[in-house]
């Protein structure tokens, strides 16, 4: 499955209401860790069909950023009806994200 | 899945793909282990301005994407797995992945170097959460805060600098009594109005759990200590070599660098390492790809020996 662009629009939606466990990438495209992190969420959505990967720019959704508290990114959140389960800063190796998924 | 190789190195930074270009374009069957993307510090630098032939500069992840793409042309490839023990003195050398074992004529480091870390209680886990080590990429959350940089080379300069056009305030801790950065800094942070300095200081604890709320900072000259409220601290006191691989079988210097002879030859005959990770003068995107080149020079001096 495509992984989902989440803004204010559809974050409620996609992201709180998920039947899925959701896995939240805050990213920005300066930025190399999270250009580092993006390919690996996106083979994530392709080969994890359990769980929802959605990305959050963080320039154009920077009250969404605020919300979660984020200081610094790439930050991957895990959430599973609405509930925060895990969070990482900094980029890190598809295994490490995945140990990091229910 | 085949697993023997010419050369095996460990690490895609700049040092690693210009071993991986220079050994594939020789014939060398060339393989890099890389533990997650290309790049290493390179890519997660935001703007290279000092590697020639880009007149403009060009941003660090687009420059170690471009090199890795340089380097499979000729017919490197590269294995996203995390080496975790080597056998060096074998005949062939020996490389333990998580996943499998690879055999290697010759082995390069490229494993780099991370930004070292304060060693204070509480640390770790305020990573992203007010402790950043990259004042280019969390910068942009300090809008109107606080914030604490501790160091006084060039990246401390430069991430004070610029966290100085976001933040309200910007705290300078430095153990000495002046900087060590380079001149061209000087003038512009002296000069900030919302830049001040704590010379001959260093950051004893930090304060807060679910979020840095603020720094201790202790004076090493008078013993005078401080509390400091914050939102931000930014650590640039210098690197830590990514040299664990090499214990035990390579000499570390006091630094944890592998020790070279001045060129990327290490002690052993058919390893080298290259970059941030061995004992060099200047690290710079510009000598590790240097490194890369020459060591591979090397190896096939090497290779050429074992073979007659």
């Amino acid at each position: 499955m495509a992984s989902v662009n989440v803004n204010q629009n559809n974050f409620r939606q996609e992201v709180l209401e998920s039947a899925k466990p959701v896995l939240l990438d805050f990213w920005a495209s300066w930025c190399g860790p999270c250009r580092m992190v993006l390919p690996l969420v996106e083979q994530i959505a392709e080969e994890r069909p359990d769980i929802k990967v959605c990305k959050i720019n963080v320039d154009e959704q920077p009250e969404l950023a605020a919300q979660f508290n984020v200081m610094s990114i790439p930050t991957l959140v895990v959430l599973e009806g609405g509930k925060e389960l895990q969070r990482a800063s900094g980029a890190r190796p598809k295994d490490a994200i995945e140990a990091m998924l229910p | 899945m085949e697993n023997r190789f010419d050369m095996i190195i460990i690490g895609g930074g700049p040092g690693g793909y210009s071993a991986a270009l220079y050994a594939a374009r020789s014939g060398l069957k060339t393989l890099v282990l890389e533990k997650f993307s290309a790049g290493g510090q390179l890519g997660q630098t935001h703007w290279i301005d000092n590697y020639p032939g880009f007149p403009e500069g060009i941003d660090g992840f687009t420059l170690a994407q471009q090199m890795q793409s340089q380097a499979h042309r000729f017919g490197a490839e590269t294995r996203y797995e995390q080496v975790i023990r080597l056998e060096l003195q074998a005949q062939p050398k020996r490389v333990h992945t998580a996943k499998q074992t690879y055999l290697a004529k010759t082995v390069v480091f490229a494993t780099g170097a991370n930004a070292r870390p304060l060693g204070l209680a509480g640390e770790e886990a305020l990573i992203g959460r007010g402790v950043g080590y990259c004042a280019a990429c969390d910068g942009m959350f300090y809008k109107g805060k606080t914030v604490v940089v501790v160091g006084g080379g060039n990246t401390a300069a430069s991430d004070a600098l610029l966290l100085s056009r976001v933040a309200e305030k910007v705290i300078l801790v430095h153990r000495r009594d002046t900087l060590r950065a380079t001149k061209v800094y000087h003038s512009p942070l002296l000069n900030a109005p919302n830049v001040q300095f704590r010379w001959d200081s260093e950051v004893v604890a930090l304060q807060g759990q679910e979020r840095l709320t603020g720094v201790t900072v202790k004076n090493l000259k008078t013993g005078g200590i401080e509390e400091i409220s914050c939102q931000g601290l930014f650590v640039s006191i210098g690197r830590l070599p990514n040299s664990a691989l090499a214990e035990g079988q390579l000499t570390l210097d006091d630094g944890g660098y592998i020790q070279t002879d001045g060129t990327p030859q290490t002690e052993i005959a058919g390893v080298y390492a290259v970059g941030d990770v061995r004992n060099t003068p200047l690290r710079q995107v510009v000598t590790a790809v240097a490194d890369g080149a020459l060591a591979v020079h090397q190896a096939e001096f090497y290779l050429s020996q074992q073979e007659s």
